[in-house]
């Protein structure tokens, strides 16, 4: 019994920590997709969201408020990103464009950097409460609350896509963006709103994951890069696998941290990467031909 | 500076044995051991970005990880001289060494892949080799870090003194950047730009381009692991941190500040990075008082932005336009090498939009 509390346990906090991969990896894929652009600033929006919202509450908003307005200054934030750092570079080389969103991630934490200091912030969670224990593995209210909300957010994701003319649109550019501007659909547009968007997303991220593990300027870095290695290994152009990727990192985390030893944690998932970009690069769910000479 | 360029395709030494002089006096006139030691920074980090810059400015391959080089090349000499007792020389020539190999085994299935997939591969091994600089404790110290690396001692000289750093590094430096140079100006070079222009158009002339990128891949980790290695016995100080992802981006910065497909981009990039930083070290605390000491990145971040919106070719090529427009008296002859690069980007350009519309 004691193994399967440990293992109920190690599953749950994978899951937690892959939905919030899931979110931030949802962003990486509907910003590549609609503007070939990898979005390294993408992490950052969760860091900022988080701390955005730390402030709200700490200025004595009630805590819904302080959510919804952390999550709508991180989509004004990002979509201004995007008319300033993106849309002038749309036509530069890959190599400029992942540039400029670095530099950007890196303006980013130093700004946080200069608001919220260097000490990592806690917020509360959502609801107070017993954890309460599933066969032995004891559960926080917020893990509950971090899959619930993201698997919502994805589930608006999906309905947003698919029913809404909008949401339809932004579905077009990714399917041909030639083909989308004949049809009357403007793609900077649709740069601009995917990106907003994914802002969005990644501060739902940074607010659920900020009562587990506190909000600090620098998790954006480390955020970011795992939902990339979700985004990639799922296929990149493929949501819902990018989502099943996000769980698969999530779970290996949590298992070698668990099981074997917290430094390492990282290079798995990381080796994890190489190897599935080295072998399968167009991920482990795609059939369709990636980017590979 | 200016007819640094101008140079790279007539081929005279003028302009180089110009700056060679300039740098030679430089440590004479400016007597400040404070000065001297950034400019062994700024030496150090040019021959990094001189090997950075022959694989992305002109093969136009682009990597996240190099700080890995830098490191392998800094602990494999400290291990070499500490651990084993072998003499510097020994240790440097092993650190190069290994990052040749290491790029090799990561080159051969990494540089397959294009654009960001090549970036995140990159990344990912660059991540991968700072944790295991964290975690080998017994070989590295772990993040306590690797102290009591001895001074150099080349050939019967001891190396003690930033001015003796100096005059190492920058003769160095200055040979790499020559080096590159030639390379970039025979035949490999010319395959490089073409790869960088359309791999798949190389290869259909006979380039064969994995070849190429793979040996270019090579020959820019054993630049870092040069200056990682000389880095290491001038510090006599490691740790894992400094050769964390963050370096890396460091390292990106500098070329494209300084401008990436230029041969003296990186001398000009990595020079106005150290300076710029040291300067914002002292000059925020005086304007914001409660700054932290590293506010400076949000500078950086915004600077890099800008520059890559409004002069995506980098510093240098820009003054030199700006210098070939004001002390020419002959027209100016657009022949330098940026335009060059410039079309092939254009190329680029043109082919990923026309990809992206067959989609």
């Amino acid at each position: 019994m004691e193994s399967l509390s440990q293992i109920v346990q190690l599953i749950f906090s994978g899951l937690t920590i892959g939905s919030i991969y899931a979110l931030i990896a949802m962003g990486f894929v509907i910003t590549y997709n609609i503007t070939g652009v990898l979005n390294f600033a993408q992490g950052e929006f969760a860091m900022l969201g988080a701390l955005i919202c730390v402030s709200a509450v700490g200025a004595g908003l009630p805590y819904g408020v302080a959510i919804i307005i952390s999550i709508l200054a991180v989509v004004l934030i990002a979509g201004l990103f995007e008319r300033v750092a993106i849309y002038p570079a749309r036509h530069s080389s890959v190599p400029t464009l992942i540039i400029i969103t670095i530099g950007v991630a890196i303006a980013f934490r130093g700004i946080a950097l200069f608001i919220w200091g260097t000490e990592p912030h806690m917020l509360r969670p959502l609801t107070d409460g017993q954890p309460f224990s599933i066969s032995g593995a004891i559960i926080q209210q917020q893990s509950v609350w971090a899959i619930v909300v993201s698997l919502l957010s994805l589930v608006a994701m999906y309905l947003f896509f698919e029913k809404t003319f909008v949401g339809k649109a932004v579905i077009a550019c990714v399917v041909n963006r030639f083909a989308a501007r004949l049809m009357g659909i403007r793609p900077e547009k649709m740069s601009f709103l995917s990106i907003s968007v994914s802002g969005g997303l990644g501060a739902i991220a940074g607010i659920i994951i900020a009562p587990i593990s506190g909000a600090s300027y620098n998790m954006g870095l480390m955020l970011g890069m795992k939902a990339f290695i979700a985004a990639v290994i799922g296929g990149i152009s493929n949501a819902p696998a990018a989502i099943l990727g996000a769980m698969i990192i999530g779970l290996l985390e949590s298992f070698t941290e668990g099981l074997w030893t917290t430094g390492f944690k990282d290079a798995v998932s990381f080796g994890v990467l190489l190897l599935v970009l080295f072998l399968l690069p167009n991920g482990i769910f795609a059939k369709s031909s990636g980017k590979r000479v | 500076m200016k007819t640094g360029v101008a140079l790279l395709y007539n081929r005279s030494l003028k302009g180089p044995l110009l700056l060679l002089a300039i740098l030679l006096v430089l440590p004479i006139i400016i007597p400040s051991p404070y000065v001297h030691g950034m400019m062994v920074l700024v030496g150090l980090y040019t021959i990094v970005g001189t090997g950075l810059s022959m694989l992305m400015g002109y093969a136009g391959q682009i990597s996240l990880g190099h700080a890995a080089f830098y490191g392998i090349g800094a602990y494999v000499s400290a291990i070499c001289t500490v651990k084993l007792g072998w003499p510097a020389l020994a240790g440097i020539l092993v650190g190069i060494l290994v990052a040749i190999v290491i790029a090799y085994i990561i080159g051969v299935p990494a540089l397959k892949l294009t654009e960001h997939y090549l970036g995140l591969a990159t990344l990912g091994f660059g991540v991968i080799i700072f944790i295991f600089f964290k975690q080998f404790k017994s070989l590295t110290g772990g993040l306590d870090g690797f102290s009591g690396i001895p001074v150099l001692n080349l050939f019967g000289m001891e190396f003690i003194t930033d001015m003796d750093y100096y005059y190492l590094v920058w003769p160095l430096a200055f040979c790499g950047i020559l080096f590159a140079r030639n390379i970039i100006q025979s035949r490999v070079g010319r395959a490089l730009r073409s790869i960088h222009g359309s791999e798949v158009a190389s290869n259909a002339i006979g380039v064969n381009s994995q070849t190429y990128k793979l040996q270019v891949f090579m020959m820019s980790a054993a630049y870092a692991a040069v200056a990682g290695s000389l880095y290491a016995h001038y510090i006599t100080f490691i740790s894992p941190q400094l050769f964390e992802a963050t370096a890396s981006i460091n390292f990106l910065i500098m070329v494209i500040i300084g401008g990436v497909a230029n041969i003296w981009g990186p001398l000009v990039g990595a020079m106005a990075f150290v300076f710029l930083s040291e300067g914002l070290k002292e000059v925020i605390p005086m304007v914001i008082s409660n700054a932290g000491g590293e506010f400076e990145i949000v500078f950086f971040g915004i600077l890099l932005v800008a520059l890559l919106i409004y002069m995506p070719e980098g510093l240098l090529p820009s003054l030199q336009k700006v210098a070939g427009r004001w002390f020419s008296t002959k027209k100016v002859k657009p022949i330098a090498a940026a335009p060059v690069v410039t079309a092939s980007e254009e190329q680029t350009e043109t082919t990923v939009r026309m990809a992206g519309g067959e989609k």
